[in-house]
């Protein structure tokens, strides 16, 4: 029986190229590759830097709260919005299910007489069964995620437009409980609300259980590649089903996040927040394609929105100008991706 | 890659019966490892399997061949619980065992690597050595927290990927993404190796690699058969197979053509059994 030896030959010009010195360019692209969270980082550190320069108020403490309260309905969205998008799906019903729960929890106690914690724990359990029917459809009916979100965010749309009626639910009719999150807190000069904590401790748990548990590496190897997860024996529609659950519970949270940043419960509150939420994923570096990605960029990205819009309106732009620039920023951040995926050994 | 002549080329000497194939009084199944007797496995009107007997030794690589169609890859998956054969016995250490799932045999000792590279290519090494069988740490951050060991797993998959001679890679945090097709199959036979108790299937592991790269794969198989556990190599590949086998099952129609040794048969002969150029003598 023999045994094949590896010749010991000088290196082939193959091997020689492989071992070449690396282009500075090259070197970028490696250590973006392992780090995905540098490039939005880096975007948020410099526009901070820029919209300083240009304008001094920028920095001061009450820009930087008004920043962080106003992010932080997209950022909690986008936490959904970034297991979804991992699992290589995508999440079209993040808005409707938020203000399905915000006018459900609003409704039950105005209306219904149904005490404040009471009916903010149905409304959330709302969010986390509407999250459970997205999954539920893309793993029994294994239809695309795309056309099933598509569908519920009209269908959960309706429902919330029928039971209230298409009323919005005010300030004075509204429990205390359901009003908390927006309880301003301050942090020496920083002034942010109950809100903003309760999304940053979201983002804290989600990102913890994605980078330090089984289940959170599972989410990454299905959207990765599901056939080489299923051959190693994991149960990929489960996985699925968990994390469309896990996205709508997040989004019944913040829909309470919603009434206490608004004061109201109203169903015309964050139309935007689909196309939102996924710009703030993606300019955080998440790859729409599945398996790459991370709570922190996303983070960053929702952060990126906001310094932009704050920071152009500071320097006196027409406020259509932001849009302009976060339409430049998807593009360029979905271009950075694809070249980052091309990295070699 | 592969070798196999057309028919035509054989001489009249190979036409006809070739030399004393295994003797056909099959071993007690208290002797093997894996033993399937009588396994008929029917898809409507096509037969895939013909009432198909094999045995696999402690110790050995068991080479399975056949031309396509022949029935190698149902035979596997009748043994790997990837299909349930509709009649027939399958033997795990001398005991009856029914597979009705790969997971029920991947529970039982049994390790499939497969031609498609099935590994996840954005995560490491390490990741993908313990993927679906991921270590938590000890203590109450594993068992409260359920945090995973990722330093412990990164250690052991460097272990194992020594253990096997596999030293290109060093960096067990590296992405597969970054690694050759070779590198990337030799991250999946050591998964194999590593988990599998009682032995491992080999289907079509060099198929999609290049020649030096299977060249390292075959090392490893030998590596493998070195730490004791018997090995199933399904291949195309004459001379692979010739290589690295102690028997070379053969398929054909369904059926087994018969069991040979490297060292009574010829690669020419072998693929005229396989193509029917040829029968085997019994007994």
């Amino acid at each position: 029986m023999t045994t094949t030896v590896e010749p010991q030959a000088p290196h082939t010009a193959a091997e020689q190229f492989a071992i070449r010195e690396q282009s500075p360019l090259q070197r970028i692209q490696h250590i973006l590759h392992s780090h995905p969270s540098i490039s939005p980082l880096l975007v948020l550190v410099i526009s901070v830097i820029a919209f300083t320069i240009i304008n001094p108020r920028f920095i001061q403490p009450a820009t930087i709260g008004i920043i962080l309260q106003q992010v932080s309905v997209i950022a909690a969205l986008a936490i959904g919005q970034t297991l979804v998008i991992l699992t290589a799906g995508i999440d079209l019903s993040v808005g409707a299910i938020a203000i399905l729960s915000s006018l459900l929890m609003a409704n039950l106690a105005a209306k219904n007489g149904v005490p404040g914690p009471l009916a903010l724990l149905i409304g959330v359990a709302a969010g986390l069964l509407a999250g459970a029917i997205n999954g539920a459809l893309v793993t029994r009916l294994r239809l695309p995620p795309f056309i099933v979100t598509l569908g519920t965010l009209s269908i959960f749309t309706a429902i919330a437009l029928l039971y209230s009626g298409g009323q919005q639910v005010g300030r004075r009719q509204l429990a205390p409980s359901l009003l908390w999150a927006g309880t301003p807190i301050f942090i020496g000069p920083l002034r942010i609300t109950t809100g903003v904590i309760i999304v940053a401790l979201m983002a804290v748990v989600v990102a913890f259980i994605l980078s330090q548990s089984s289940w959170g590496r599972h989410v990454y190897a299905v959207g990765d590649d599901a056939e080489a997860s299923r051959l190693v024996g994991i149960r990929v529609d489960r996985v699925l089903f968990s994390v469309y659950a896990l996205a709508g519970l997040i989004y019944g949270i913040t829909g309470w996040v919603q009434i206490g940043r608004s004061g109201t419960a109203s169903p015309n509150a964050i139309v935007d927040a689909n196309l939102d939420s996924i710009t703030a994923v993606v300019i955080g570096g998440t790859s729409l394609f599945g398996g790459r990605g991370s709570i922190v960029g996303t983070i960053l990205g929702a952060l990126i929105v906001g310094v932009f819009r704050i920071g152009l309106s500071l320097a006196g732009v027409d406020d259509q100008w932001r849009l302009f620039a976060t339409g430049v920023l998807v593009i360029l951040a979905v271009s950075i991706d694809q070249w980052i995926r091309k990295v070699k050994a | 890659m592969t070798n196999i002549p057309e028919s035509s080329e054989l001489t009249e000497e190979e036409k006809g019966t070739v030399g004393l194939g295994n003797p056909p009084v099959l071993a007690d199944p208290s002797e093997t490892v894996l033993s399937g007797r009588g396994l008929i496995k029917t898809f409507g009107r096509v037969v895939g399997l013909d009432g198909v007997d094999i045995d696999l030794f402690p110790g050995e690589v068991l080479s399975v061949i056949g031309d396509n169609g022949a029935g190698k890859s149902t035979l596997i998956k009748a043994l790997t619980g990837a299909l349930m054969p509709d009649y027939g016995q399958v033997y795990l250490d001398g005991n009856e065992v029914h597979f009705k799932t790969p997971q029920d045999a991947r529970g039982s000792g049994i390790e499939t690597v497969y031609q498609t590279l099935a590994v996840a290519p954005a995560l490491d090494i390490s990741a993908n050595m313990f993927l679906g069988r991921e270590r938590r740490r000890s203590g109450p951050l594993g068992s409260v927290l359920r945090m995973l060991d990722k330093k412990g797993m990164k250690e052991a998959a460097g272990t194992s990927m020594a253990n096997l001679g596999i030293a290109t890679v060093q960096n067990m945090g590296q992405a597969v993404e970054t690694l050759s097709g070779g590198q990337r199959q030799a991250v999946a036979v050591a998964r194999a190796a590593t988990f599998a108790s009682k032995f491992v299937v080999l289907d079509e592991p060099t198929a999609a690699l290049g020649v030096k790269e299977t060249g390292q794969v075959l090392n490893l198989i030998q590596q493998i058969k070195e730490k004791g556990l018997p090995v199933i190599l399904i291949s195309h590949n004459m001379p692979n197979v010739f290589e690295v086998s102690d028997r070379i099952h053969i398929a054909r129609l369904g059926g087994c053509a018969g069991v040979i040794t490297p060292k009574s048969h010829t690669p020419t002969e072998a693929v005229a059994i396989m193509t029917g150029a040829t029968t085997l003598q019994k007994g």
